[in-house]
């Protein structure tokens, strides 16, 4: 390609990512973008106007050198970019589908100003993909072994992280997962068609190529506590990533009621479970022609409501009780989401679930207006007095965020929580109040994003390294 | 990875009632009365709940009763002696609180014997004279009368229709106890609506009485919010809170309508199995 003027950069036209059509996609569990060509990515990535101060970097949480990655996909070597990636973030291929690149990297792009922003995230993903797909980089090299022992407690995002730096440093790393599967929320939360498992399961054997080793159905703190992970089972350090998995009621009449799932439980049935697949054992309820309401406006509740839409569910309601500029899903699920056949309802919250003989049939909703913002620094919405109405639903999904799961802080009482239950940690290192156990990702900081479990799994390897070294 | 959970012991020892004993361990280093596993028989298994009926630490196997009543219990009760189950994650859920509390009677219904009994062997341990009430629709649905004739002082046995011991609900050898004497603190498990009717018969008198509760279940640690209960009027989750709680205080109806979630799924799944085991 010709040496481009900066000028004659910005007029380009942001390169769409192609996805399938939304009639097709929104009956099965198929990914919904189809990935960019090399062309494509090369004519994107081309489009970067080489910011003296590459401002993108700012938005990454973990810091990825997004302008060297740029040129050399403009350059077309894309074994460099991937190079330059990998030392930053070691799931490319999972952040690159996941992100919430609006927000971060490209919410920080100069030409986000003219609303076309460099397609960060899909180049993150084109990249990732290359490469996994035809080995193009290296492994990187271990650093011989250490005789040091490090327990990695949960495989999602920041426990995955925080093993991977560690068992780069040579140390002896065990992930203890209490699910059958591997993946944490990765594989029992996020959808098929968003992030297919089989990466998940390829970035994992990268891991285990690393020497990481990994135990399934071990949930530490009922039975095996963390204390016995030091004492008797050797292990000099202690990462704790357990998530944020206790999932959150809003506390109104007939949440009992057969029909009304947490969004976790919908999920997990199928994601984890595969309960739409036939020979699954696992049952979830027919939503064929049937209506669904999802609570909340959350990637979680966006997820949930296409999940409903591929089961067959008619209509799928989504009810946000703030307006869609507060939304906290990423912008592209939510065009998706809509494309497919989603209909969102803004300002409204569910005041009771109805039911006959303990089968939820409708929900009553009241409708909301914003008001002052509050602790978050969104408006807090307040009820319309009297603005009420009762929508037909077969079944509910509540996806108004997590908890922390309690079973290992309980069992661990010299470990430090704060009121939210949350542990508390040193936001440097991510060590906790037990010298030697260290935390991070949604244990210590409430439900967020995978690139931030990352970002936290890494800097805790590296204090954990330090600590076993000093 | 070596395959794990290798089944070492199978019995049949009732009408499709089997006692498997299987190598756990992590679980049997632990397991406590009252909690359960979450077992998964292959990759295209589900997770169910079992409670864990007894555990051997040093030979590192815990023992689990099964009765066939759905697909998987239908799968778990032809497994033999070498085979693998795909999953066993435990123990879970908080153990039954034990203490000398002084008189006590263990009332058990049908499979529900395995449950009650970890929990008799542990009050006698610690001190109580236990009682226990076995009750089963007839004499070949007893099970571990001999198990549970060493953890107590004393087993009262009814059957539905008088084929042994006394002919009558369990709930009626209860109160013969309570009007005989003083009883400090009862456990039941078993079908909901016998320990919904235990519950009814100690209220009255204000004796504390613990139920452990049967929810469908998914992943088992508190991820999934499936396993809800209605306990004095707030939602708990069996699976970490439970599964035990204050009998009276539960709310067995809607715990017994939540349980038929699935019924006509299950239903299906059950005739398949047993066809693809008679076949």
């Amino acid at each position: 390609m010709p040496e481009l003027t900066k000028r004659e950069r910005m007029k380009m036209e942001r390169t769409d990512m192609p996805m399938r059509d939304a009639c097709d996609r929104a009956t099965d569990f198929e990914e919904v973008n189809l990935g960019y060509t090399s062309a494509m990515a090369v004519l994107e990535a081309s489009r970067c106007i080489e910011c003296k101060r590459a401002v993108c970097i700012d938005g990454c949480p973990v810091g990825i050198r997004i302008d060297d990655f740029l040129r050399y996909v403009a350059e077309g070597d894309i074994a460099s970019a991937a190079a330059v990636i990998h030392e930053d973030n070691l799931f490319p291929a999972i952040c690159g589908r996941v992100c919430p690149q609006e927000s971060q990297c490209e919410g920080a792009c100069v030409l986000d100003k003219k609303g076309r922003p460099i397609a960060i995230g899909h180049l993150e993903r084109f990249v990732a993909d290359r490469e996994r797909t035809r080995s193009l980089t290296e492994p990187p090299r271990l650093t011989p072994p250490t005789d040091r022992k490090v327990a990695v407690i949960g495989s999602g995002p920041a426990g995955l992280a925080c093993a991977g730096d560690l068992a780069r440093e040579g140390h002896a790393v065990t992930v203890f997962e209490a699910l059958h599967e591997l993946g944490g929320v990765l594989v029992y939360g996020i959808p098929e068609f968003r992030l297919p498992k089989e990466i998940v399961a390829s970035e994992i054997s990268r891991l285990e190529k690393r020497g990481v080793r990994f135990e399934t159905d071990v949930l530490i703190g009922s039975g095996t506590t963390l204390e016995e992970l030091t004492s008797e089972e050797g292990f000099d350090a202690v990462f704790i990533g357990t998530g944020a998995g206790l999932p959150r009621f809003p506390g109104i009449e007939g949440e009992e009621l057969i029909g009304v799932y947490s969004a976790n439980e919908f999920l997990t049935r199928v994601n984890l479970m595969k309960a739409h697949e036939s020979e699954s054992e696992t049952p979830v309820y027919d939503l064929y022609g049937r209506s669904v309401v999802v609570i909340g406006g959350g990637n979680t509740a966006v997820d949930a409501a296409r999940t409903s839409l591929r089961l067959g569910a008619d209509p799928v309601k989504m009810l946000y009780r703030r307006s869609d500029s507060e939304m906290p899903a990423r912008r592209e699920e939510i065009e998706h989401a809509i494309e497919e056949g989603v209909e969102i309802r803004y300002l409204v919250a569910p005041t009771s679930f109805n039911g006959v003989d303990g089968w939820l049939e409708s929900v009553t909703i009241q409708e909301m207006r914003l008001g002052e913002p509050d602790e978050s620094g969104r408006a807090r919405p307040e009820a319309i007095k009297g603005a009420f109405e009762t929508i037909e639903a077969a079944v509910a999904i509540i996806a108004i965020g997590n908890s922390p799961n309690p079973v290992l802080t309980r069992s661990t009482p010299d470990l430090a929580t704060t009121k939210w239950g949350t542990i508390e940690v040193d936001e440097g290192t991510g060590e906790t109040s037990i010298p030697g156990v260290f935390a991070g990702g949604d244990i210590t900081t409430g439900g967020a994003t995978v690139i931030l479990a990352l970002g936290a799994g890494r800097k805790a390897a590296a204090a954990i390294n330090e600590y076993l070294v000093s | 990875m070596d395959r794990r959970f290798a089944i070492c012991g199978a019995s049949t020892i009732g009408p499709d009632i089997v006692r498997l004993v299987v190598e756990a361990p992590r679980v049997a280093a632990h397991a406590q009365p009252g909690q359960f596993v979450i077992v998964r028989v292959n990759d295209h298994g589900e997770r169910i709940p079992l409670t864990i009926c007894d555990s051997d630490p040093e030979a590192g196997t815990i023992t689990l009763v099964v009765q066939a009543v759905g697909s998987t219990t239908t799968q778990l009760n032809v497994m033999t002696i070498g085979e693998h189950l795909a999953d066993v994650l435990g123990p879970l859920g908080t153990p039954t609180g034990i203490d000398r509390f002084g008189a006590c009677v263990v009332v058990a219904g049908g499979v529900g014997t395995a449950i009650v009994l970890p929990v008799a062997r542990a009050l006698t341990r610690a001190g109580n004279r236990v009682t226990a009430i076995v009750g089963a629709r007839n004499e070949d649905h007893l099970i571990l009368l001999n198990e549970m004739r060493d953890a107590t002082n004393e087993v009262i046995i009814t059957t539905d229709d008088g084929s042994a011991g006394r002919h009558g609900l369990v709930t009626d050898a209860l109160g013969t106890l309570l009007a005989e004497g003083d009883v400090d603190y009862v456990f039941t498990a078993g079908p909901i609506p016998m320990m919904q009717a235990v519950a009814g018969t100690t209220r009255d008198k204000r004796i504390l009485t613990v139920a452990s509760l049967n929810p469908l279940m998914v992943d088992g640690t508190g991820m999934c919010g499936g396993c809800r209960v209605t306990v004095g009027g707030e939602s708990k989750f069996a699976c970490i809170d439970g599964p035990d709680f204050d009998a009276h205080a539960v709310d067995f109806i809607t715990l017994s309508k939540r349980n038929t979630a699935y019924l006509e799924f299950e239903s299906c799944r059950f005739d398949e199995a047993t066809e693809a085991i008679d076949a």
